[in-house]
């Protein structure tokens, strides 16, 4: 059987959920007989190099640059799923939604309690920056989602079982202590 | 004593006296009807319609229907399980429940219901309204973004003299429940832990408490809402 070809990104998220990937501990040795991985943090491969079986996203989207990379792994990638409270409803991030942009923008880099530094008072305005969002939206409200696995972290066996689910095209079940949404 | 009367719950015959509500008779024998405005010791509303069931094709809430005679229900049947998990969905969608950074997380009833039902994502847009959060006063926390209205502390949190610290204010889509500014300021640390603890939601919280509970040991962490029922 050819090895499914696995790639992960972090969006507006914490690299936390990417740290519970990595939690699943000495099942990676197993993992990696059964996968290989393409765009990933894992292994720094920055574009898709073939077509992707299992894609999967952390963080929500609240600029731009989200946007684009969430659009093309879609449109690279079989499956797409949505790992951790973030990709799925914008998560901590998504507190600011509703508060306009300016006054964010205000008090993280001018009116903040530990802003100290910024002397000419000025707000980051390089044209390499990406554009942020009127609000942070959760994946499936930009694109098509295939699949979620909730938690901040997801537990590493939700993520485990959702993975050996997916590749041997097995059955999942879901024991009450793994799907939480903390 | 009350006349005891039988009734069919999922084609399961269950006895119940006359007068108790079908989630009383339910809960009495083994049988788990979920609820959430519904609270011990005061008169059900049928608000949240968490313990919507099915008799004769028509959709009740169990909380407010007396239990009668010859009775037959549906209560987990994938139909009324899909009903209740779609409108733990839309409570979750029409407030603003950030789980991870929740003081209740793990002791909350809606994201219990929700482990329960298994909602992985909810079906409908998330709407993040706008709303306050009221720390004036110096015992408790009153979060708007949480709360659900479902009048639990207007109804239960008094004084002695039978005075009410909660009310609603405003009607339609700006209703709010709303802490009685000059009472707070004499709640006692007793009121103010009764009104966390019967707020279903991390809605109103106890000053200086914080995450008290670590993970794994909070009253949802490996039990399913409801399971104390169940037989």
């Amino acid at each position: 059987m050819a090895k499914k070809v696995i790639a992960t990104t972090s969006l507006a998220g914490c690299f936390g959920c990417h740290m519970s990937i990595l939690d699943i501990d000495e099942r990676i040795l197993d993992l990696i007989e059964l996968v290989e991985f393409n765009k990933s943090p894992v292994d720094d491969i920055k574009k898709f190099t073939k077509r992707v079986d299992i894609g999967i996203i952390e963080g929500g989207c609240c600029n731009s640059e989200n946007v684009e990379v969430l659009k093309y792994f879609r449109d690279n990638c079989d499956i797409l799923i949505s790992l951790g409270e973030c990709a799925i409803m914008g998560g901590l991030p998504a507190l600011r939604n509703g508060i306009p942009i300016e006054e964010c923008l205000q008090e993280a880099y001018l009116d903040g309690p530990t802003v100290k530094l910024n002397i000419k008072k000025v707000l980051p305005n390089d044209v390499e920056l990406p554009q942020l969002l009127d609000n942070v939206y959760p994946c499936h409200e930009v694109v098509k989602i295939d699949y979620f696995l909730p938690g901040c972290p997801p537990r590493a066996d939700l993520i485990w079982d959702a993975l050996v689910a997916l590749i041997t095209g097995s059955e999942m079940d879901l024991p009450y202590e793994v799907v939480k949404f903390d | 004593m009350n006349k005891t009367i039988k009734l069919k719950i999922d084609g399961k015959v269950i006895p119940a006296e006359e007068g108790q509500t079908i989630v009383q008779a339910a809960h009495a024998n083994g049988i788990y009807i979920p609820t959430l405005c519904n609270f011990e010791g005061v008169k059900p509303k049928g608000c949240c319609r968490m313990c919507t069931i099915k008799i004769n094709n028509r959709y009740m809430t169990a909380c407010t229907t007396p239990a009668a005679d010859g009775m037959e229900i549906e209560n987990n049947t994938l139909e009324i399980n899909d009903i209740r998990k779609s409108i733990i969905e839309l409570l979750f969608v029409s407030g603003n429940h950030f789980c991870p950074s929740c003081e209740k997380s793990g002791n909350c009833e809606l994201q219990a219901l929700a482990y329960r039902y298994e909602m992985m994502v909810p079906r409908f847009p998330y709407t993040f309204p706008q709303k306050g959060v009221d720390a004036k006063s110096p015992k408790i926390i009153k979060d708007q973004n949480r709360c659900i209205s479902c009048k639990r502390c207007i109804k239960t949190i008094e004084d002695e003299q039978g005075r009410k610290y909660f009310a609603f204010k405003d009607r339609g889509y700006t209703l709010e429940v709303v802490l009685d500014e000059e009472m707070a300021k004499t709640m006692t640390d007793e009121i103010a832990q009764l009104a966390m603890d019967n707020c279903p939601v991390g809605s109103i919280l106890k000053k200086e408490i914080g995450y008290k509970e670590p993970i794994g040991t909070r009253k949802y962490d490996k039990k399913p809402i409801g399971s104390e029922f169940e037989v």
